[in-house]
């Protein structure tokens, strides 16, 4: 019977707030709930973890730097996996989360099931999106060690209490690797991450430019919202294609998700019909939006939004 | 410099996906060749520079009418991988994929998508690359080789970009931004009629089917059905809005 495995994925030193969720998805399973920690750098992560069931935390290095080296991150996470005798790995589906579990399943050769939205860790059982969200799929891993990255915020967070160890491992990845990040190109952005938020505010065609989304930022600010865009406004040049939701944008699943002057399209809709309420606010009653969502708002987004923005303050200010 | 493109046979996003029975769907829906993967054709032709651009697919025999639209964007020839049943392991899709490919020859670099829309794996790039003893990067954005190296951009939350480097031969991942995919135009899909696809099963490979993960359901994603509609001025629909998210979806 081996241990849990719960990659955490660090970034510019800080542990994400979603990685709590994951720790969460994992303290049902048997054995020892290990947090693989890979940086160069020591990072204080460990009071936090345990907190959430972690029963030991283990700082991850290599013979080589591994913070700029994806390939050697991968090997180092095998060699790891390994040595704790980890059966089963969970991490988080972010871009590094996602990269990071490939090279390590691939390495190992483990099956693994990427971005899945629901898990029975005992059970070895996952629940994932198949066509665009079209379909929920039960898929089941077999093998002497199996990957699960888990969606951002499919698991809610729960403290669990408990004490942590803590140790580092240092692993032989055989020299550096051939891949090498060179640099990273920052967009800074005051608004919180979409595939991260908790409240995601959604504009589409109909915001008609790109000064126009600060009325949904103005909106998103108090309430600590992300702001999105559907294909169309991406296309139009009113925002950014990393802020595209759907099938060619970002994944993400809020608690709550309330798209503006969003037809509600098939293709938008893969990109977030697993959060939790979704509201339309919409011109047309017969806008599609309306026949798949919980609450309908009809009337102009130009009106309404600023109106939000105002309740908002008012109830939770 | 030879280049393999992996293509998978996916249906048409647009498609409804009637389900029959407990892993199976109505397959006489449109397939189309997976959207990640067009940019890795369009990529595949650019890079190329008059040498071959083969086509790998693992899937049904079906799949040779995605061939021939990969065939038709100007793509040389296709090794098709046939296997019986519709949702392979990754694991077994990339044994199959690096086996066609070390029989047929020396890659200068192969592309992929950065996930197939049906199944989502997310990984079988990851797997080819081991196989074939390459390095691999995924979600790549932008790309450009000079003297035998690639400098890539790969997307990261929140649009910002790692960039790379990278020796070839390499394994690429790719995914939207990378280039506008070409429509190709009557003569060359008359031309790709002609083109030849060659068809290995996949037992001939030595390959088992089975695979260490396994779809045991599929069923529809839950619908929610009709919004509750909240109707009136601006202001009060706001307020009310707001209300209900508190009170009764408790989601504030
Ligand atoms: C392969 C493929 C991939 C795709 N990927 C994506 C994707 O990742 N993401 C995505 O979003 N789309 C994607 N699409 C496009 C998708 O099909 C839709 O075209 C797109 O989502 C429509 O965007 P929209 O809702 O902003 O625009 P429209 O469909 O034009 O809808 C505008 C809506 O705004 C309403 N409206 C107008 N004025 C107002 C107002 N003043 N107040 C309130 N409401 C108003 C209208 O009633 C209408 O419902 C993809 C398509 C394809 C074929
Ligand atoms: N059956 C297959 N045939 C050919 N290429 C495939 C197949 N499965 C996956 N691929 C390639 O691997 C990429 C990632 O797929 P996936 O791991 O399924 O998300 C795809 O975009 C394709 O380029």
């Amino acid at each position: 019977m081996g241990n849990i495995g719960i990659l955490i994925d660090v970034q510019d030193g800080q542990v994400k707030e979603t990685n709590y969720g994951v720790v969460t998805a994992a303290a049902s399973g048997a054995g020892e709930k290990i947090a693989l920690v890979v940086s160069d750098n020591a990072v204080d992560c460990k009071d936090a973890l345990q907190k959430y069931g972690v029963t030991k935390v283990v700082h991850v290095t290599a013979d080589t730097p591994v913070d700029s080296d994806p390939e050697a991150q991968g090997k180092a996470i095998a060699e790891a996996i390994k040595n704790f005798d980890i059966t089963t790995l969970v991490g988080l589906s972010t871009a590094k989360g996602k990269d990071q579990m490939a090279r390590a399943a691939a390495e190992l050769d483990a099956p693994a099931i990427l971005d899945v939205m629901a898990l029975d860790i005992n059970a070895k059982t996952v629940t994932k999106s198949h066509f665009s969200g079209k379909t929920y799929a039960s898929i089941g891993l077999t093998g002497d060690v199996v990957v699960i990255g888990i969606r951002m915020n499919a698991v809610e967070a729960i403290e669990a209490g408990g004490d942590a160890t803590a140790e580092s491992f240092q692993a032989s990845v055989g020299g550096a690797g051939r891949v090498t990040i060179t640099e990273i190109k920052k967009v800074e952005s005051k608004t919180v991450d979409l595939t991260e938020a908790k409240i995601i505010i959604t504009g589409g065609r109909s915001l008609e430019s790109a000064d126009n989304f600060a009325i949904l930022r103005e909106c998103a600010e108090v309430v600590g919202a992300a702001v999105g865009a559907s294909r169309a406004a991406v296309d139009s040049g009113y925002a950014p294609h990393a802020m595209q939701v759907g099938q060619t944008g970002k994944t993400v699943s809020p608690n709550l998700y309330i798209g503006c002057g969003i037809s509600g399209a098939l293709q938008h809709f893969a990109g977030m019909k697993t959060s939790k309420v979704i509201v339309g606010i919409n011109i047309d009653k017969d806008a599609p939006i309306f026949s798949n969502c919980d609450y309908g708002v009809l009337g102009d987004l130009f009106e309404v939004v600023p109106a939000l923005t105002k309740a908002f303050k008012e109830k939770l200010g | 410099m030879k280049v393999y493109v992996c293509i998978k046979h996916v249906p048409n996003t647009a498609a409804k996906i009637t389900l029959e029975g407990s892993t199976a769907y109505d397959e006489s829906v449109k397939f189309v060749v997976n959207p990640y993967d067009e940019f890795a054709v369009e990529e595949g032709l650019k890079l190329a520079d008059g040498d071959e651009v083969i086509l790998v697919c693992v899937g049904k025999e079906t799949a040779v009418s995605t061939m021939r639209s990969a065939l038709a964007m100007g793509a040389s020839r296709g090794l098709l991988v046939t296997v019986g049943e519709q949702f392979i392991s990754s694991g077994v899709a990339a044994q199959a994929i690096v086996k066609a490919i070390q029989a047929d020859g020396e890659p200068g670099i192969v592309l992929c998508g950065k996930q197939s829309v049906d199944s989502e794996g997310m990984q079988t790039h990851y797997r080819i690359a081991k196989g074939l003893g390459l390095p691999v990067v995924s979600e790549v954005a932008a790309m450009a080789i000079a003297d035998g190296k690639a400098t890539i951009e790969r997307e990261l939350e929140g649009g910002s970009r790692e960039v790379i480097s990278v020796a070839l031969p390499v394994v690429i991942g790719c995914t939207k931004g990378l280039n506008e995919p070409r429509y190709p135009k009557l003569p060359d899909i008359l031309k790709a009629k002609k083109k030849e696809i060659k068809q290995i099963p996949l037992s001939d490979l030595g390959i088992d089917a089975a695979g260490k993960t396994a779809v045991t359901n599929l069923e529809s994603a839950p619908e929610r059905g009709a919004a509750k509609m909240i109707t009136g001025d601006a202001q009060s629909m706001a307020n009310e809005l707001v209300d209900l998210l508190i009170n009764e979806a408790k989601v504030l």
